[in-house]
């Protein structure tokens, strides 16, 4: 008894090196970093951007020279509302263009010969190998008014007297390029699940009357919504924040949050409100995730 | 007529022949046992039956209906699968409502036939619990239960009791007869386990290499096998190999190789009296020997003598391993009747065997 104590901090020391790197690594560049972020986004801009100190002399006394204003204009001005809610539905676009597209192509990789999958899986990551702006800007020739795709859609658009679009430039192309950039955070989560499933379930499920559609349904489906939610909040939360799709492929009616957000560390050298800005982007985030939980478990009841 | 007809099934897998043109017919109500080493094709013909595989050539008929190009879904039979495939994401009672609900069954009459189910395989406490928090035995029952809710015309069992320890075995087979007595649904079942298929069955097909060797009930698959693979595979066996010398009106004389001569009646099937010259094989169950440190054979009897060259301690028998004089090595069993004595001969020790005439099944060529 005596010496368990001293046995417990040993095992406790002995574990230090392995669990303080990533502690400290944590600690240092995502705790510290948001405790700045809070703290700014209730200071006031500095004069030439920046922020202004935190602690003034005011009337001989040193005081805290803090303000909510930015969370208030964040919040009550409506064309931020609007952006937010823009930016909230394309996220929602997007996740779900994902999951649609992604979910047969991770069941057909998930349920190919075993000695294809880890090709068909270095083919899904294969365009990571290109820089992110170069496989934009492929997507601006792709949707460009010269390429044939836009010729295409505006000839049949003007065969049945419809004006000619834009196809670039537009929420059409945002919602592409944030699907194209996503899907694989998509496909590998739900790949990494369906994987896992126990063919012999579906046999079981068939055996017991069930067809193609319900055995989908009733067993493969419940059993990935592990993977689902997982892919959906790898897709989701950064779509969300996204802010280079839509400045090379949105122009100016399609910008997103993220975009205003960016601007104000940069060109509006608002740091403050861009804080703010932030973290109510975070707030929503967070709604999404409980209302997709809430959701979830909804769906679970009603499955039983 | 027959509810399930299986005629000349073949299926082949690349040059290998997995089921042989197998033909066999199944009754109602019927506890039917499909038993033979690993490998010999049983799980083929069973997949085949329940629809996940179809015959390359031959009919599988089901109550008089050829079932080629019927879907597994859409056949009236259900398989106990040998890893229970419970469907983990859903409670015991979801899993056993799925196939009524996959039936369209109305909705106030699941509930009754689910708790009727669980009450049948006794496990009416745990229908709010999940696969993985249940035992071997409950997942067993559980996959039972859920394949035998909507009373399927036939119900299929790939080695349900592989995965289970001895006694809980016993138990579940013990359960398992009674289940079937119970719902009347016929049962067809694979093992590889002889000791299985003999206490489950009313009639067993024994299986070797995609044939069927022998289909009968067990005591005449034990008793009378019809050859020296379904001899030797069912239980334990001498084998004892020999040469007709004279034939007479009801026995006839044999020379056993490495035990000397013998009279045998013949082979109680086909009731071919043996000519002289003919080669055959005598089947002779351990515990249809006696044996004893001296004995005068009965008139009735053949006898030969050896020593004892080691014995197998079983607790309710002892099995005597005996070298014959002669040369032959042969198998003889005694059961332990008597109190406090665990042995009655040592290693070494000079024995004489003695078998009934009649007590032998001659196997012709
Ligand atoms: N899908 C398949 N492809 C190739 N060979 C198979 C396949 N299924 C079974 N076999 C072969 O057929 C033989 C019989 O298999 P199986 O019916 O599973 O035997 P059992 O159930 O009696 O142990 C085995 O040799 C097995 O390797
Ligand atoms: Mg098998």
């Amino acid at each position: 008894m005596a010496n368990q104590p001293a046995a417990g901090l040993r095992a406790r020391m002995a574990r230090w090196p392995v669990t303080a790197p990533p502690t400290l690594y944590l600690v240092l560049f995502f705790l510290v970093p948001t405790l700045i972020m809070v703290l700014a986004s209730i200071q006031y801009p500095g004069e030439f951007g920046g922020l202004s100190p935190i602690l003034i002399e005011d009337q001989g006394h040193t005081r805290l020279d803090i303000t909510l204003e930015n969370y208030q204009r964040a919040v009550s001005e409506t064309i931020y509302l609007q952006l937010f809610l823009k930016s909230l539905w394309y996220a929602i676009v997007t996740t779900v263009l994902c999951l649609v597209l992604a979910y047969p192509l991770s069941m057909m990789i998930a349920r190919s010969n075993k000695k294809y999958r880890d090709l068909l899986l270095l083919l899904v990551i294969l365009p990571f190998w290109s820089n992110f702006l170069i496989r934009i800007y492929a997507w601006m020739i792709i949707l460009g008014p010269q390429a044939a795709l836009a010729k295409g859609v505006n000839a049949a658009l003007g065969a049945v007297g419809m004006e000619p679009v834009s196809l670039l430039f537009s929420p059409f192309a945002v919602i592409v390029g944030l699907v194209y950039v996503h899907l694989p955070f998509m496909i590998l989560p739900l790949y990494a699940n369906l994987e896992k499933h126990d063919p012999t379930l579906l046999d079981a499920a068939q055996d017991l009357g069930a067809n193609a559609w319900q055995r989908f349904w009733k067993v493969t489906f419940p059993l990935s919504l592990p993977g689902v939610y997982a892919g959906a909040a790898l897709v989701f939360i950064p779509a969300l924040g996204a802010f280079a799709v839509p400045d090379l492929l949105g122009g100016t009616d399609a910008i997103m949050i993220g975009n205003v957000i960016k601007e104000q560390f940069r060109e509006a050298r608002d740091w403050p409100f861009g804080a703010a800005l932030s973290f109510v982007l975070m707030a929503v985030a967070l709604l999404a995730a409980l209302a997709a939980a809430w959701a979830g478990k909804r769906y679970q009841q009603q499955a039983d | 007529m027959a509810l399930l007809e299986i005629r000349n099934v073949s299926r082949r897998f690349g040059d290998f022949l997995a089921v042989d043109n197998v033909s066999l017919e199944v009754g109602a109500g019927e506890f039917f046992t499909l038993v033979g080493p690993s490998g010999c094709g049983k799980t083929t013909l069973l997949r085949m039956i329940a629809g996940f595989d179809q015959p390359d050539t031959g009919q599988i008929v089901l109550e008089g209906k050829n079932l080629e190009g019927t879907p597994p879904e859409a056949r009236n039979v259900h398989t106990v699968f040998q890893s229970y495939a419970l469907f983990p994401h859903m409670t015991v009672e979801q899993n056993i409502a799925f196939p009524l609900r996959m039936a369209k069954t109305a909705d106030d009459q699941i509930k009754p036939r689910v708790a009727e189910a669980l009450e049948d395989v006794r496990l009416a406490d745990k229908g709010k619990r999940y696969p993985h928090e249940l035992s071997g035995g409950q997942r067993q029952r559980v996959a039972l239960a859920r394949a035998l809710v909507n009373r399927p015309k036939l119900l299929l069992l790939d080695e349900p009791l592989a995965a289970l320890d001895a006694k809980l075995k016993e138990q579940m087979q013990l359960e398992l007869i009674e289940l079937q007595r119970e719902v009347g649904v016929t049962f067809i079942y694979v093992t590889h386990d002889q000791g299985e298929a003999l206490a489950l069955s009313h009639r067993i097909a024994v299986m070797n290499h995609g044939i069927i060797e022998q289909l009968d009930e067990p005591s005449k698959v034990y008793g009378f096998p019809k050859n020296r693979f379904v001899a030797d595979f069912i239980g334990t066996c001498n084998l004892w190999e020999g040469t007709v010398t004279s034939a007479g009106e009801r026995d006839f004389v044999l020379d056993l190789d490495g035990i000397g001569t013998a009279r045998a009646i013949p082979n109680t099937t086909t009731k071919a009296m043996p000519q002289p010259g003919q080669r055959g094989c005598l089947t002779l169950r351990p515990e249809k020997l006696r044996i004893a440190a001296d004995l005068a054979p009965l008139p009735e009897e053949n006898s030969a003598a050896g020593k004892v060259h080691d014995f197998l301690y079983l607790g309710d028998v002892t099995i005597y391993i005996v070298n014959l004089d002669q040369g032959a090595r042969i198998e003889a069993m005694l059961p332990n009747a008597a109190s406090g004595r665990t042995r009655f001969f040592e290693v070494g020790d000079p024995v004489k065997i003695a078998w009934r005439v009649d007590a032998g099944h001659f196997i012709d060529g």
